[in-house]
């Protein structure tokens, strides 16, 4: 298959399935050395890009229905990704998931699609989606290897993580108004098994590929010289954000740890209540009463930790991953404008075919003025979609939060009340919350 | 947990509680019949200082001294307000005056001293004698400890205790005056001995019983319960980390800025507000220690009514065997077998005047020997009838201190879920805003 090719790797040029990055990688996927693509600007002879969008911006954005509205009023495009299944050959292990489909754009040819993919052919779909689109900001996909503490690379919380991810990138292509026409997409989601097979097989052979890879070293090494200035602001941003993002991470999968500890040892401590009640008369009932309120606490405990883990973590952990793409779109940007700029000192200094020399700048130059306008209306899409994203994300969190201490409050007040109602020498009084 | 309703007291249940819901509850703790030393005078421990001076081995040393202030009730009552008495005692003054007391009144379950070192600790609580928040939860048990022997019918009528309180430096001679040190010893000794008793009183077997289970119990609890603190902390504390994360993320966006920099305040107070909570689960955790001690002097009350018995049935066996000899002596007849009846056999019977020796010293003996099984048998029912009436006094005190205690701590839970409800609530509109 494509393993052969995508072996050369350039290092400037990493790869867009980043490792994790904590550097706690553990189990190597078998095939790891297979999805380091080499994504660079190899667009000099415009074959990269799909038949209907090889001109300008405008005429391509105007190809698609532009769907800003995220919440899908307007949607036209329905995308699940569910039901994984274990696959056993002679030679290796594997999962897919199915892909439903339902739609009513008229680039399909039916309005439903049920097809099986694995793992390797939604990063074939990623890698072919930046190759045609270098400047565009694709979501990212999860990640390849297995973190540190997961043993088993088929665990149900691993894989129900992974589906989910999958699920919300096939989404997010489909939401982009330029990508989600691409014809790599289409194929995708319609094609039979052995059809995408065969459609991987075909585009630009082993060698230009291997042009094109030398040519990215060769511009990446050189450098971009004069970066627009919004560019450059875009990139500290992205340095800073990548960085804080990172801690917010570390930060949340640390509550996650200490909140299962403490979960731990609550499960202990109202057995303890129990035993005491055990021994004694008057107060076996209160004794009793406070070991059921610690553990329906516990409950709420592990509730509150399981909507933390499904809801929070997943999202932090794909910006972090957004993080490295948006660095890696700028990269291939700067790499644009770096080609075009060495052509223009060619043409100023050396003695070349001026004529065929000065089609080819034209050309670069239309290439960077594209590349760039993309990536600018990109980059307000995905901060748009960043701030919902992450605002959802944290406000569930919070909501979720209260539930729960409303919950254990409500808890010990019942408690409470119990006991107050007791016959005693304390007046009655009425439990104001 | 007593409580003195004036100043410096322990604050029991938090805000449910009024100040009349209070007086009720020191009333009831702690109000015996009879007129007890609490009844005619305030007492409180109201501060701690800490001295330098020499210790028994000459070193210099660094110790706590607790101020004791005492004002007649009548005078109170009467619309003065006179200025209290004062003196100052160090933790170990107390521990001579329990030791004296346990001493004195062996049948009686004496309230224990707030414990020695801190024990029980959890990650972040100082393990250190000096540690402000020990010495402040140090001088409330003190205080606890004099509240509840002054209350106590038989306890607070003793002198010692009176000196105790009211004479600063003639106190500890007075007090090794009684000769309490030999008995202390002593009592040390016979709590850890083994013997076997044959007619212990059923009650005392099973509340023995009782208060061993109630010591492991209560550790055991206290031990989790520390645990949980432990982990309690680390949840809250990681929290603060948002707080730092959030106000620098703020800086880079322009939208979200404000929302995430006001979460960021949040997450701080909510990683702050654990300090409290746990400070005032400590205040539980040392209601519960208090009963893990009591437990203690209630099983020494168990071990020295087996301790009377044992020596009463001893004195009885004794007697038994002296009336026998003599039954043996006087008759000739042999009714059990002995070594000196045998060799007697062998070689030959005593003289008449040796007989005649014999008998007379064993019938002093037995006369003296009947003495001590009537006084023995005196002492062992006063001894049980005053400990049964302690340890029903202790029972009912435990019951009520107790289930204070676990209402306290739902109590506790319940600020705690508001406090947490409040926060992440204004998280939430924080979120809400970005």
């Amino acid at each position: 298959m494509s393993r052969t090719i995508d072996a050369v790797v350039s290092p400037t040029q990493t790869n867009t399935i980043p490792a994790d990055i904590s550097g706690q990688m553990l189990d190597l996927d078998e095939d790891d050395d297979l999805e380091v693509f080499s994504k660079d600007s190899t667009l000099a002879d415009g074959n990269m890009f799909n038949a209907s969008m090889q001109t300008s911006p405008g005429s391509m954005v105007n190809q698609c229905k532009f769907e800003e509205d995220e919440e899908g009023d307007s949607k036209d495009i329905f995308i699940t990704v569910d039901n994984p299944e274990s696959h056993v050959t002679a030679i290796e292990t594997f999962i897919t998931y199915r892909v439903l489909t339902k739609t009513t754009r008229s680039e399909f040819d039916n309005s439903e699609y049920e097809v099986r993919r694995r793992y390797q052919d939604f990063l074939w779909l990623k890698g072919k989606l930046e190759e045609a689109h270098s400047t565009l900001i694709v979501h990212p996909l999860p990640e390849k290897f297995v973190v540190k503490g997961m043993v088993e690379r088929f665990n149900g919380d691993f894989i129900a993580t992974r589906r989910k991810a999958l699920h919300k990138f096939l989404n997010r292509i489909a939401d982009h108004p330029i990508l989600s026409c691409s014809e790599d997409f289409k194929v995708f989601l319609s094609a039979q098994a052995w059809e995408l097979t065969t459609y991987k097989k075909q585009g630009p052979g082993f060698l230009s590929r291997m042009g094109e890879t030398v040519r990215a070293v060769a511009n990446s090494v050189r450098g971009v010289k004069n970066r627009p200035e919004e560019f450059t602001a875009i990139q500290e941003y992205v340095e800073d954000f990548s960085n804080k993002i990172s801690c917010l991470d570390k930060v949340t999968q640390r509550i996650v740890k200490e909140q299962k500890e403490y979960l731990e040892e609550l499960k202990e401590y109202g057995p303890t209540y129990t035993l005491w009640s055990g021994s004694e008369e008057e107060l076996a009932e209160q004794l009793k009463g406070v070991a059921g309120c610690i553990e329906r606490c516990c409950k709420e405990t592990e509730e509150q930790v399981g909507h933390l883990s499904d809801t929070l973590v997943p999202v932090l952990h794909e910006y972090v991953l957004c993080a490295e793409t948006l660095k890696a779109v700028l990269r291939r940007r700067d790499n644009i404008q770096a080609e075009f700029e060495a052509k223009n000192e060619t043409l100023a200094t050396k003695k070349v075919d001026r004529d065929a020399l000065k089609e080819e700048i034209d050309k670069l130059e239309d290439r960077v003025e594209w590349a760039n306008n993309a990536l600018k209306g990109d980059w307000g899409r995905w901060q748009r979609s960043m701030r919902g994203d992450l605002k959802s994300a944290f406000f569930s969190t919070a909501e979720k939060n209260v539930d729960y201490y409303e919950k254990c409050l409500a808890v010990w007040e019942t408690f409470l009340l119990s006991q107050r109602t007791e016959p005693s020498e304390e007046t009655d009084r009425d439990n104001t919350p | 947990m007593a409580d003195a309703g004036n100043k410096e007291s322990a604050p029991i249940g938090g805000d449910e509680f009024t100040n009349t819901e209070l007086e009720n509850n020191k009333n009831n703790t702690m109000v015996e019949e009879g007129s007890t030393l609490l009844r005619r005078m305030e007492i409180s421990v109201a501060e701690a200082e800490k001295r330098t001076g020499k210790n028994t081995v000459n070193m210099q040393e660094i110790f706590t001294v607790y101020l004791i202030e005492t004002r007649p009730i009548d005078a109170i009552t009467e619309g003065h307000n006179p200025a209290p008495d004062s003196l100052w005692r160090r933790y170990s003054e107390f521990e001579i005056l329990r030791n004296y007391l346990l001493v004195t009144y062996p049948f009686i379950v004496v309230p224990p001293l707030p414990e020695k070192r801190a024990e029980f600790v959890w990650h972040k609580l100082s393990a250190d004698n000096m540690d402000p928040d020990f010495v402040e939860r140090r001088r409330i048990g003190l205080e606890n400890f004099l509240l509840r022997v002054a209350s106590h019918s038989v306890l607070s009528n003793d002198k010692i205790l009176y000196h105790f309180l009211t004479e600063e430096h003639r106190w500890k001679e007075v007090v090794y005056e009684t000769g309490f040190q030999a008995k202390a010893d002593s009592r040390i000794k016979a709590l850890s001995a083994t013997f076997r008793v044959k007619n212990p009183d059923k009650r005392f077997t099973e509340m023995k019983h009782y208060s061993d289970e109630l010591q492991s119990l209560t550790s055991q609890l206290l031990r989790v319960r520390a645990r949980v603190a432990d982990r309690i902390y680390g949840v809250y504390k990681v929290h603060g980390n948002y707080g730092r994360v959030f106000s620098e993320w703020s800086a880079l966006e322009k939208e979200m800025g404000d929302g995430l920099q006001s979460a960021g305040h949040h997450m701080d107070a909510y990683a702050a507000s654990v300090d409290d909570i746990l400070e005032e689960e400590e205040r539980y955790a040392d209601q519960l220690k208090e009963y893990l001690f009591y437990a203690e002097a209630l099983r020494a009350v168990c071990r020295k009514h087996e301790l009377t018995q044992y020596e009463l049935e001893t004195a009885s066996s004794d007697l038994i065997s002296k009336k026998q000899q003599r039954e043996e002596l006087a008759t000739g007849m042999v009714r059990t077998f002995s070594f000196k009846g045998m060799t007697n056999k062998l070689f030959g019977q005593e003289t008449p005047e040796q007989r005649e020796a014999k008998l007379s010293l064993l019938e002093e003996q037995i006369v003296q020997g009947e003495e001590t099984v009537t006084e023995k048998t005196v002492e062992c029912e006063e001894y049980v009838k005053g400990a049964w009436v302690d340890m029903q006094r202790f029972k009912e005190q435990k019951d009520r201190d107790l289930r204070e205690a676990l209402i306290g701590y739902a109590v506790m839970q319940i600020s705690m879920c508001k406090k947490g409800i409040q926060v992440w609530t204004n998280a939430k509109e924080c979120f809400h805003k970005m």
